[in-house]
């Protein structure tokens, strides 16, 4: 592994940051200008991620040169394949993202968008500090940020229902984030470094005691954003945030985020070597577990669609934690590649649901059956989502799937393997019959073709296809398959920067 | 003429507030003008020392040639600078502040409040840059009895909240000075550096707990800790409002900072006495940080709130210094910075709001955003710093302090931290939802016309101090490494 020092980590992360101070500024005066902004963002890092992703491929580690913050810890940013898995998907999908979002806000006619569009451009931002973080200490700044900056997507709609979910995300994700903090300190007295090395940079543990306990308090910092239960209470609440709000956040961004910190306690901070010694590793697992079975149950009995996909995603974020878990290489790169392969799918699922509420203001399955007759586009799509979900093969699901089933038998715990296979039937079960519903049934209300509008709709198509293209070609675009595997075997070997 | 800056740090103020009402008599320009510039000249001449501390060394001024021990002796360190800086910068941005607020008052209210706040400022300069033990004493009364009357100046309640603190704060004073009197008897001496160097061999001596615990009540009363902050909320709440920010931004710091050079400089920190005292210190320091974040939920007006984050604040700064390490101590003295920016800022926000509508109810800043934009993204950043998120200065204050904990495994004091930062967002959090979030309900009265939202003398302070906010937490390293670090004593490094 060669490190480079390069411009490029920040250049990276700045074009939301920026976009989002110029939206800030000229956002009320003209909404074709604000929007621009965010396009043009989306374009220079949809432009970088392809620049760059080669560059990583070709083993190298981008570094940004070291800022100290408080002494002996700096902020520093470092492109290497794992955080250009989480990056990449960010990117691509945000800037698909931000055209549905133009769409639908016009359409739903929308309050206070500048902020929306300016929180918007923060979360990205945020996100692609928490993946390109070079240590522990740079890592919480930019999940902090993130907390902040989700808040007023969250209580967008500024009514007291709203206002009400924003406090239970706060109270989720501040007090965990303590918790969290707390864990880094701790780690940096008893180390005193935060940097990430792969394979875990702990080394000379006398006494396990003190590090389970950073482990546990580590993962309560992440796991809450992740959605694993019992802190996932937040998720549902914030669901009456605007569709693509949910959308990108809910399914992209945050709940990623969590998850992708995990990714970097078990595969950077701690290695498989010490938490199998440890041995904390397993209560996870079945946390985890217990978590994917739990929230598929849950999803059956949820009649609000996007109810229903929040439980989804906290079921299917579980599959990313329970990879991470097994601490194996074959598990370890099916979570990695599980991360892209959820975004693809379930961005899809919240944008149908999202063009299904512009187009009749529907939000509750029982009022959908046979909406198939009128919306057939945006029901394929949610259909082939749907059984990506749930691991249906020539669908990105299944790759990321097979892979997590792979690691499962690799560390010998066939429990996990009936686990993710109850799961797959049970996602089956809820989400393709709503899809059956939508063409079998006939409905009286919706008898002629009228889709959504264009530019709601083709994002859709852009986010279907590609669900379908990377379950074919896994290493279609930039490479997420290869960067999955090539993360997963430096974590494994503990070899590299 | 080099060697006279230590001293004109103090003198220039206290000269400019004995002034004062000459000035005062013929114009309230000139007179705001002349403390102002009293002000500037105290920054400059305290920035010029703390570069010659960082450079070449503590800074001594003998006082009319009077060689130490026998004579009064001026020491600064680079602490004291910093600390220095700090008051007289603040007072110069106070002094900016209040021209809305006393600009229609007749002569002889403004004349007294300038030459009174000049004094107050006088006193707590002398605070920091004197390094004897009695001379300390005469400048916390100058400036405590200058507090007590300008408290008065804040209307009725304003009276009777001063005769409260006058009660409280001169049992303060005297337990002070009944230490220093110990201290003198069993040293024979009231120099600092003199007695360091006495005073070890009699640390065993039966008369060390009393001086300490002296000492302890004492300063615990002027700096508020609790239990000790009965007087603060109503002196806070009632005072006029530029006072009451530097109340709580600066008063209650210097008491703080001269604990700290009694325990950790002059005193042996490690001898049991200290350590016991310490570790009471700490205990009260935790209690204080929820007691006043709890009491500050329980508030509907705003600045009452702000009173009692401040006995939590203090705390914060007990509990490090309580802790007895690098970390403890950086942790204590960087949060003595930060919570007086943070805190000024606050009060100056508080106190445009009533300026501009009259409110002081936390229910009646609903939909505040739109009125007075500047003033409330600073007090999002203000709030933010104030529950401690990174990047704002209040993060690092933690940061410190949690690794202090943990060096010395004080396990309750880190989820007392962290129930503090919790609490905090609690009541930030709600002003936060009914500026940013709330409609606004009615039509507001505007109580002054001014080109921005509020008169530039209101508002360039607001946003000078929220910048300053923002500048501690990003460039802490280079603060903590250059000034910080140095002045942690060598028995705990």
């Amino acid at each position: 592994m060669d490190v480079t020092v390069s411009i490029l980590p920040y250049l990276f992360v700045l074009p939301p940051l920026i976009a989002a101070i110029l939206i800030m500024i000229t956002g009320n005066r003209n909404p074709d200008v604000r929007e621009f902004w965010t396009i043009l963002a989306g374009i220079i890092n949809f432009g970088l991620v392809f620049y760059v992703y080669r560059r990583i491929l070709d083993g190298q580690i981008l570094e940004s040169v070291h800022f100290t913050i408080v002494p002996n810890v700096s902020f520093f940013l470092k492109i290497d394949t794992t955080g250009m898995i989480f990056a990449g998907v960010a990117s691509l999908l945000w800037i698909v993202t931000s055209f549905y979002s133009i769409g639908y806000m016009r359409a739903a006619n929308k309050i206070n968008q500048t902020g929306y569009f300016a929180s918007f451009a923060m979360c990205i931002f945020a996100a692609l500090g928490i993946s390109f973080a070079g240590n522990l200490f740079t890592l919480f700044i930019f999940y902090e940020v993130l907390t902040i900056a989700t808040y007023p997507l969250v209580i967008h709609n500024r009514e007291q229902e709203h206002i009400e979910a924003g406090r239970k995300y706060l109270a989720y994700t501040l007090i965990t984030g303590q918790i969290f903090l707390v864990g880094i300190i701790w780690l940096y007295h008893l180390t005193g470094t935060t940097d990430f090395v792969a394979g875990g940079f702990i080394q000379n543990v006398d006494n396990p005691t003190p590090f389970i306990m950073i482990f546990l308090l580590m993962v309560i910092g992440a796991s809450a954003k992740a959605g694993l239960i019992p802190l996932h209470g937040w998720l549902p609440a914030a669901m009456v945030a605007p569709t693509p709000v949910s959308a990108l956040l809910h399914a992209v961004a945050v709940v990623k985020a969590g998850a992708f910190v995990l990714v970097r306690i078990i595969g950077y901070v701690f290695g498989f070597d010490l938490l199998a010694s440890l041995g904390v590793i397993d209560y996870l697992a079945w946390a985890a577990a217990f978590t994917i079975i739990i929230a598929s149950v849950i999803a059956m009995r949820q009649d609000n669609l996007k109810r229903r996909l929040a439980f989804s995603t906290i079921g299917q974020l579980s599959y990313i934690i329970l990879g991470l878990a097994l601490i194996n290489e074959q598990a370890f790169m099916g979570a990695l590649f599980h991360i892209v392969a959820h975004a693809f799918m379930k961005i899809t699922l919240f944008f149908c649901a999202g063009a299904i509420f512009i187009n009749t203001g529907y939000k509750y399955i029982s009022q959908i059956h046979g909406i198939g007759k009128q919306m057939p586009i945006t029901m394929a799509m949610f259909g082939i989502a749907s059984l990506g979900i749930s691991g249906m093969p020539f669908t990105v699901g299944f790759i990321s799937k097979w892979n997590l089933a792979l690691g499962a038998i690799a560390g010998g715990n066939y429990l996990y393997i009936f686990v993710l296979i109850a799961s797959a039937m049970l996602s089956a079960s809820y989400l393709v019959t709503v899809f059956v519903l939508a063409f079998y049934n006939k409905n009286e209300e919706f008898t002629e073709f009228r889709e959504v509008r264009k530019d709601i709709l083709i994002p859709i198509l852009i986010t279907g296809a590609m669900s379908i293209i990377l379950g074919i070609f896994p290493d279609a675009g930039p490479h997420f398959y290869e960067l999955a595997i090539r993360s997963a075997e430096i974590v494994a070997n503990g070899t590299g920067g | 003429m080099r060697d006279f800056f230590p001293a004109f740090i103090v003198i220039i103020p206290m000269t400019i507030s004995l002034l004062a009402p000459l000035v005062g008599r013929i114009s309230k320009v000139f007179l705001r003008l002349l403390t102002m510039f009293g002000f500037f000249l105290s920054v400059i001449f305290s920035a010029i020392v703390l570069r010659e501390t960082l450079t070449v060394g503590n800074v001594y001024y003998n006082f009319g040639n009077w060689e130490a021990p026998y004579g009064i002796e001026y020491v600064i360190d680079p602490l004291g600078a910093t600390i220095a800086v700090m008051v007289s910068f603040i007072a110069l941005l106070i002094v900016i502040y209040s021209r809305e607020f006393f600009k229609d008052e007749g002569w002889l209210k403004n004349a007294a409040y300038y030459s009174l706040f000049g004094l107050m400022v006088t006193g707590l300069l002398g605070m920091t840059v004197s390094g004897d033990a009695f001379n300390l004493y005469v400048f916390l009364e100058i400036s405590s009895l200058s507090t007590y009357a300008l408290i008065a100046l804040g209307g009725p309640r304003g009276t009777v909240a001063a005769f409260k603190y006058l009660l409280i704060g001169t049992v303060g004073a005297s337990l002070y000075l009944f230490s220093v009197a110990y201290l003198y008897g069993i040293t024979g001496t009231l120099n600092f550096a003199d007695m360091s160097e006495r005073i070890l061999p009699l640390m065993d001596s039966p008369a060390m707990i009393l001086i300490v615990i002296l000492l302890f009540l004492g300063l615990g009363i002027k700096m508020a800790l609790f239990p000790l902050h009965m007087w603060l909320p109503d002196a806070h709440s009632y005072a006029p409002y530029p006072l009451s920010a530097f109340m709580s931004g600066v008063l209650i710091k210097v008491p703080a900072y001269v604990m700290i050079r009694y325990y950790f400089f002059i005193f042996d920190v490690n001898h049991a006495v200290l350590q016991n005292v310490l570790q009471i210190a700490g205990i009260l320091a935790a209690i204080g940080i929820v007691y006043g974040s709890v009491m500050a939920i329980a508030q509907t007006e705003f600045k009452r709130m702000l009173a009692y984050s401040s006995v939590a604040g203090i705390g914060y700064v007990v509990m490090g210094m309580s802790m007895g390490n690098a970390y403890g101590m950086i942790g204590a003295v960087f949060h003595i910075f930060n919570h007086a920016f943070m805190k000024v800022a606050l009060f100056f926000i508080a106190g445009g709001i009533k300026q501009k509508f009259d409110h002081i109810k936390i229910d009646e800043f609903k939909g505040l955003l739109k009125k007075m934009p500047v003033s409330m993204y600073s007090f999002l950043i203000l709030a933010f710093s104030m529950i401690g998120l990174p990047p704002t200065a209040g993060f690092f204050s933690k940061w410190y302090l949690v690794n202090g904990a943990l060096q010395e495994g004080l396990w309750f004091f880190i989820v007392v931290i962290v129930v503090s930062s919790v609490l905090n967002a609690v009541y930030f959090f709600r002003i936060i939802e009914f500026a940013f979030l709330n409609k606004e309900e009615k039509e507001r009265k505007c109580k002054i016309q001014s080109r921005f939202e509020l008169p530039l003398s209101m508002l360039m302070p607001i946003v000078v101090m929220t910048l300053l906010v923002l500048a501690l937490g990003i460039f802490n390293a280079d603060f903590v490494s250059a000034i910080l670090t140095s002045v942690v004593p060598e028995v705990i490094k």
